[in-house]
């Protein structure tokens, strides 16, 4: 396990979020990550990730599936087992079409959600360290890792003055473990709804 | 104020009352986290039982053979395959709102695309058991599937909408559970983050595969959730139409017409709406979902049951034309004499009124906006989409080209019936763990919506249209400099 350091801040509002964003980028912070309650549309460009090509999985595996179909109704019906029906061509490819396409359909899409647990980490049984539990709720959790070049102190005057509700240090493990929700973490406490 | 996204004010709002993000999390939440109802007990408890009922009837029909419902060498299908076509057609609705509605951007599909995608796979669950049961020999149904064995090895004919309806039904279902699936990570994240007691942290915490909600892994998500829904589209299309070839590649009068596939797709459609109504009618009422399950969508989706309505009666009447226009004295007896009319007549009328007449009302907006009356109209709609099948079915077996295996009656056995009142019972069971288990509301898809298509960003709205023109180009302006990366869209 890898300790590392990071400052944690809490925006409660996108528009407050979106140029803290700008000016933690300007300021020359790298960010550890900003954790979402829902896909803010237009973050991941302001943060300057790059797009994913997860689709790109997606199309090879669809393709897997299609020359599976193909080749192996071919072989079934051409050289492995030829039955004379009605006279009809073995190689019936018109006939093989829906079976070719759902096999395509299968393919791509367990291949891609394969693809997306594996790329993204996530598993039954894995357990990460959560730097907030409202991250989930309705907090934008901003994490930026503490290294020579961002001291802490600095950091979390800067995240204050860009407009973070909540700032503090957290030490804790970058991925993932395996391990159970249960323990070792606090219970939540019931906030103030309105 | 900033402008992100500008909403006409002709569009009604897809969350009522001026909900924050925590309000959303805790109004869908919170009835997971209570103590189940009474009436949630009472609606289990009777689940339960039809579905033991169902088992017991299963049971005789493995037991003692296919011989415990009355099917015969002429209505071969009967009511097993009845029941199979309708719940199919039922699971259609469910990635049709998530997959096809996502792909056409319509925004109150993130009210109901979490029950209907569940009713989906029920649905699917359900269907699945009638063509396995109807093998007579249970034990043998893996015989379907191509593997390697030692009868040759002897393939299955890939020539037969049979396997077809096979790798379409499997593949169908495997695929909705992935999307579904997949949509609820974050919303198991939300609920193991909340979670006061440790069971509840440790079970959600496992559903959860430990979603973090990383701006990186949300950026995966949507691209897979639309890559999926791109999947989805075409593959609910070719299901029912799949279903549909089963019919209509065989030779059959009444069956053998190539209008089956567009037929089926759009009757599936309709009855499938028709049930994802009748349950989030309850869901809303039961779960005080109101805010999130609104009149408007009600209304869109009876939009959608008037529309498959129509088209499923045109198919009806282009039937009847095809059958007379063919000349073909077999596809004319059929849908003539032992149709329309001849002892099933009353069934064939029972699936036009239902199907094709009532739905018509819904032209009104008054009525699209009535609960009550939509809560009949869904049952009714699918009263009707299960005589079409069973029309469709019996109809056109009971009178075949040989006179002597005409069938004069066909009634089914308690075991028939029981089979399928054990599928409701399976149905229900399952629908009822996932009102009270799962987040019957996509909780983060409703939170997107929530800043561009809630009722305080629409009042928001509606200030800003009051607001004379050079006052809000100056007020943008000077937005657009302070805060510069906020995009501003005009309008």
């Amino acid at each position: 396990m890898a300790l590392k350091k990071f400052v944690v801040g809490c925006f409660e509002d996108e528009k407050v979020l979106f140029p803290a964003v700008e000016k933690v980028r300007k300021a020359g912070y790298k960010f550890h990550d900003i954790y979402t309650p829902f896909p803010v549309h237009g973050l991941d460009k302001a943060m300057g990730l790059r797009d994913t090509s997860i689709h790109t999985a997606g199309f090879l595996f669809g393709m897997i599936g299609t020359t599976t179909a193909v080749t192996f109704m071919t072989w079934v019906f051409t050289k492995d087992w030829p039955v004379n029906i009605g006279g009809k061509p073995n190689f019936a490819l018109p006939a093989w079409i829906p079976i070719t396409f759902e096999l395509t359909v299968l393919c791509a899409a367990v291949g891609m959600v394969l693809t997306f647990c594996y790329i993204c980490q996530l598993a039954p049984f894995l357990k990460r360290h959560h730097f907030h539990p409202r991250a989930t709720d309705d907090l934008f959790v901003m994490v930026i890792e503490c290294s020579e070049k961002a001291n802490e102190e600095e950091l979390k005057s800067f995240l204050g003055s860009v407009g973070a509700q909540e700032v503090n240090t957290q030490v804790a493990e970058e991925g993932w473990w395996i391990g159970k929700y249960d323990e070792e973490q606090e219970l939540y406490k019931e906030p103030n709804i309105a | 104020m900033s402008v992100t996204k500008y909403e006409s004010q002709l569009r009604e709002p897809l969350v009522n009352g001026n909900k924050t993000y925590g309000q959303v999390t805790h109004d869908i939440v919170h009835t997971i986290e209570a103590k189940p109802t009474r009436l949630w007990y009472i609606g289990f408890y009777i689940s339960v039982a039809l579905l033991m009922f169902g088992a017991y009837s299963v049971y005789r029909e493995v037991v003692y053979g296919i011989g415990q419902w009355n099917v015969n060498r002429t209505i071969g299908w009967g009511w097993d395959i009845t029941n199979f076509v309708w719940w199919v057609g039922i699971g259609h609705a469910g990635t049709l709102i998530s997959a096809i509605l996502l792909l056409f951007r319509q925004g109150w599909r993130t009210g109901v695309n979490r029950a209907a995608e569940a009713m989906t796979i029920f649905a699917v669950m359900c269907a699945g058991q009638f063509p396995i049961f109807h093998m007579g020999r249970v034990w043998m149904a893996f015989f379907t599937l191509p593997y390697p064995n030692t009868r040759g090895p002897l393939w299955p004919n890939f020539n037969s909408p049979l396997l077809w309806d096979v790798f379409a039904i499997s593949t169908y279902f495997t695929v909705s559970l992935l999307f579904w699936y997949s949509g609820l990570l974050p919303d198991f994240a939300t609920i193991r983050d909340r979670a006061k007691t440790k069971l509840r942290k440790r079970l959600y915490g496992l559903a959860s595969f430990g979603w973090s909600g990383s701006t990186k892994h949300w950026q995966r998500h949507e691209s897979l959730s639309l890559v999926l829904a791109g999947l989805s589209t075409p593959l609910v299309l070719s299901v029912h139409t799949i279903v549909s070839f089963d019919f209509a590649t065989s030779v059959v009068p009444g069956w053998h017409t190539t209008i089956f596939p567009p037929y089926f797709v759009a009757g599936a459609i309709f009855s499938g709406f028709a049930m994802v109504q009748t349950l989030m009618l309850i869901l809303r009422k039961v779960m005080g979902l109101q805010d999130y399950i609104t009149l408007g969508h009600i209304e869109a989706m009876n939009k959608v049951i008037v529309l498959t309505g129509s088209i499923v009666g045109c198919a009806y009447l282009t039937e009847l034309f095809m059958a007379w226009y063919s000349q073909v004295p077999f596809e004319q007896d059929i849908f003539f004499k032992y149709r329309i009319a001849g002892p099933y007549g009353w069934s064939y009328w029972l699936m036009m009124t239902c199907n094709v007449i009532s739905p018509q009302l819904f032209w009104s907006r008054k009525l699209r906006r009535n609960v009550l009356f939509t809560f009949i109209m869904s049952i009714v709609v699918n009263i009707g989409m299960w005589f079409e099948r069973f029309v469709i079915i019996v109809s056109s077996l009971y009178r075949d080209y040989l006179p002597s295996s005409w069938s004069i009656y066909y009634r089914p056995t308690i075991w028939e019936i029981g089979f399928y009142v054990g599928t409701f019972g399976l149905f229900f069971t399952c629908f009822f763990l996932f009102a009270k288990y799962f987040p019957v509301i996509a909780i983060a898809e409703i939170k997107y919506v929530l800043k561009t298509n809630g009722e305080s960003f629409k009042n928001e709205m509606a200030e800003l249209e009051s607001k004379n023109v050079d006052e809000f180009v100056h007020e943008m302006h000077h937005d657009h400099h302070e805060e510069g990366t906020v995009k501003v869209a005009h309008h």
